[in-house]
């Protein structure tokens, strides 16, 4: 059901693990619908340096993580802002129907992210 | 088989393989009994003979008289058959009907059906084993009551319930008892006169049969002392299956449900012993070498062949996608697994927080299971459960599932 693509990411996921020294997390999901995704940032000259994440869900929530971290390092906070849902399911040769709603979260997580960190550098 | 690799099957409970016997069987009928078994010539009465010797096959394994196995297309078909046969033809009689809360899915959207259709359903509650409540059947059942419809062991969870009693209570009280017995033929003793069965439903392809045959055991062929004729037909048409399910009848199929059944009548106990052997070994290996991980259901009130695990912090279809990458085939209660995206109401019916249901694994094992399946199924398994739960924001991290104060935002 899925494609090579997304198998590739599930078996060998990208940038994943908890960053201790992050910036920024963003979270979405909730454990109790089956997924829940942390996407944590580390931004340099407004650039994402380095980014991790830790999921729990299935197959296309694993992958999706996985493949934002790629699409979003080195990005400007404005161009990683743009990134949406089918960017990332395009970039992984597709997704089932049922799969593109519910387990698609990493762009509102990587989102969350850099609203949370904008809102800190307000503060600072 | 169109695998080339090594590959482990353990959903049995999906469906089963075919018996090579059976195969040869159905091949054979497929084509010498080409016969319509309504035919009055010599090559439809031949079909009719192969069907009526494997109705009084099929019957003898669970102490039926021949004339009360009824073939239909599907375990689901028996199981609708079976309850809007008996609400629609007693509607004058009562209105009343009592189910469990784990049934199948044929049983329970049926049961909603008939909700729709004016009909009251009790769904009994279970407990943290998936067991019913006796005390808690008998009384439900009201002077409206027509029928009582309980799972015989659970296809997720393997709970085999008091079949027995439950018979008792439903005869004292002159219901009807209807048990789905898809996962059980086969696997464990059926005997529908000791146990008070009024109506029974089955399938061929759980027990390496073909696809596309079941059968409803109707207790004195539709006909109960103060009731009459207690059951109509689902399909109306040319009468077949003395009036109850028209349609040709599938000789072929039915002749290789029948020699499944030879087969397990052979091997049943031989076959429960092993799998036995298998099931602790799994449930007892697992549990003592994985942190965070419990049995779903009853540790001896349970199906030989059914082990159904939960594993705190990850998700099961990440666990079943894993199991297959290194050539396992297993199944979840897991939403994200289902075509509904709804974790499965069998484990949530047994007490368990949504968040757990997602982490279920199931694993149904069969006739060609070896110790060998088990130990590289036990081998795999561990690294695959550390893998996902390092990638987990659950386990260690800083929110845990369990965590009460966790707000619920359905994102679905």
């Amino acid at each position: 059901m899925y494609s090579e693509k997304v198998m590739d990411h599930f078996r060998n996921p990208r940038n994943m693990g908890e960053m201790k020294n992050a910036d920024a997390v963003g979270e979405v999901g909730n454990p109790v619908c089956g997924d829940l995704m942390y996407i944590y940032i580390k931004i340099k000259d407004d650039r994402i340096n380095d980014i991790s994440f830790q999921t729990f869900g299935c197959g296309a929530a694993i992958a999706t993580s996985s493949m934002i971290t790629e699409l979003a390092k080195g990005k400007t906070l404005d161009e990683a802002m743009k990134i949406t849902r089918d960017d990332i399911a395009g970039s992984l040769d597709g997704l089932p129907p049922i799969k593109m709603h519910c387990s698609n979260l990493a762009s509102d997580g990587l989102r969350k992210a850099i609203e949370n960190y904008r809102a800190k550098q307000k503060k600072e | 088989m169109g695998f080339k690799m090594k590959y482990v099957y353990l959903d049995y409970a999906a469906t089963t393989p075919m018996d090579p016997e059976v195969i040869k069987e159905i091949e054979k009928h497929y084509r010498e009994t080409y016969g319509n078994p309504s035919s009055f010539h010599k090559i439809g009465q031949n079909a009719a003979q192969i069907l009526e010797k494997s109705r009084e096959i099929v019957a003898s394994l669970i102490n039926a008289k021949t004339d009360e196995i009824f073939f239909t297309s599907s375990g689901t078909e028996s199981d609708n058959l079976a309850l809007k046969g008996v609400a629609f033809k007693n509607k004058g009689r009562g209105n009343h009907i009592i189910t469990s809360s784990i049934e199948h899915h044929a049983v329970l959207h049926t049961c909603q059906y008939l909700e729709k259709q004016g009909f009251k359903v009790s769904y009994l509650p279970v407990d943290e084993y998936g067991l019913i409540d006796l005390k808690e059947l008998e009384e439900t059942i009201t002077n409206k009551t027509i029928l009582i419809s309980i799972i015989f062991a659970n296809n997720e969870i393997g709970t085999i319930e008091p079949i027995k009693e439950i018979g008792e209570i439903a005869k004292k009280h002159d219901v009807i008892f209807h048990t789905d017995a898809v996962q059980t033929l086969g696997k464990v003793p059926i005997d529908v006169e000791e146990m008070n069965i009024d109506l029974l439903s089955a399938s061929a392809h759980k027990l390496y049969g073909p696809k596309g045959v079941g059968l409803l055991y109707i207790r004195g062929h539709g006909v109960r002392k103060g009731w009459g004729n207690y059951i109509e037909p689902l399909l109306h048409g040319g009468g077949h299956e003395r009036g109850l399910r028209s349609s040709t009848e599938n000789v072929p199929g039915i002749a290789g449900f029948a020699k499944a059944v030879e087969l397990c009548k052979r091997s049943m106990k031989e076959e429960s012993e092993k799998l036995i052997k298998f099931r602790d070994k799994i449930i007892k290996e697992i549990t003592e070498n994985i942190e965070d991980v419990y049995l779903n259901g009853h540790y001896t009130k349970r199906l030989p062949n059914n082990v159904n695990l939960g594993f705190r912090y990850i998700e099961g279809e990440s666990i079943i996608l894993s199991l297959d990458v290194e050539g396992i085939a297993a199944s979840t209660g897991s939403a994200c697994s289902s075509k509904s995206l709804e974790p499965s109401h069998v484990l949530l019916a047994i007490g368990q927080k949504p968040e757990d249901a997602h982490g279920s694994l199931r694993i149904t094992m069969g006739r060609y299971t070896t110790e060998a399946d088990i130990d590289y199924f036990l081998e795999k398994l561990p690294p695959i459960i550390e893998k996902l739960r390092k990638m987990s924001p659950l386990k260690n991290g800083k929110k845990y599932m369990f965590d009460p104060t966790y707000e619920i935002n359905h994102h679905h």
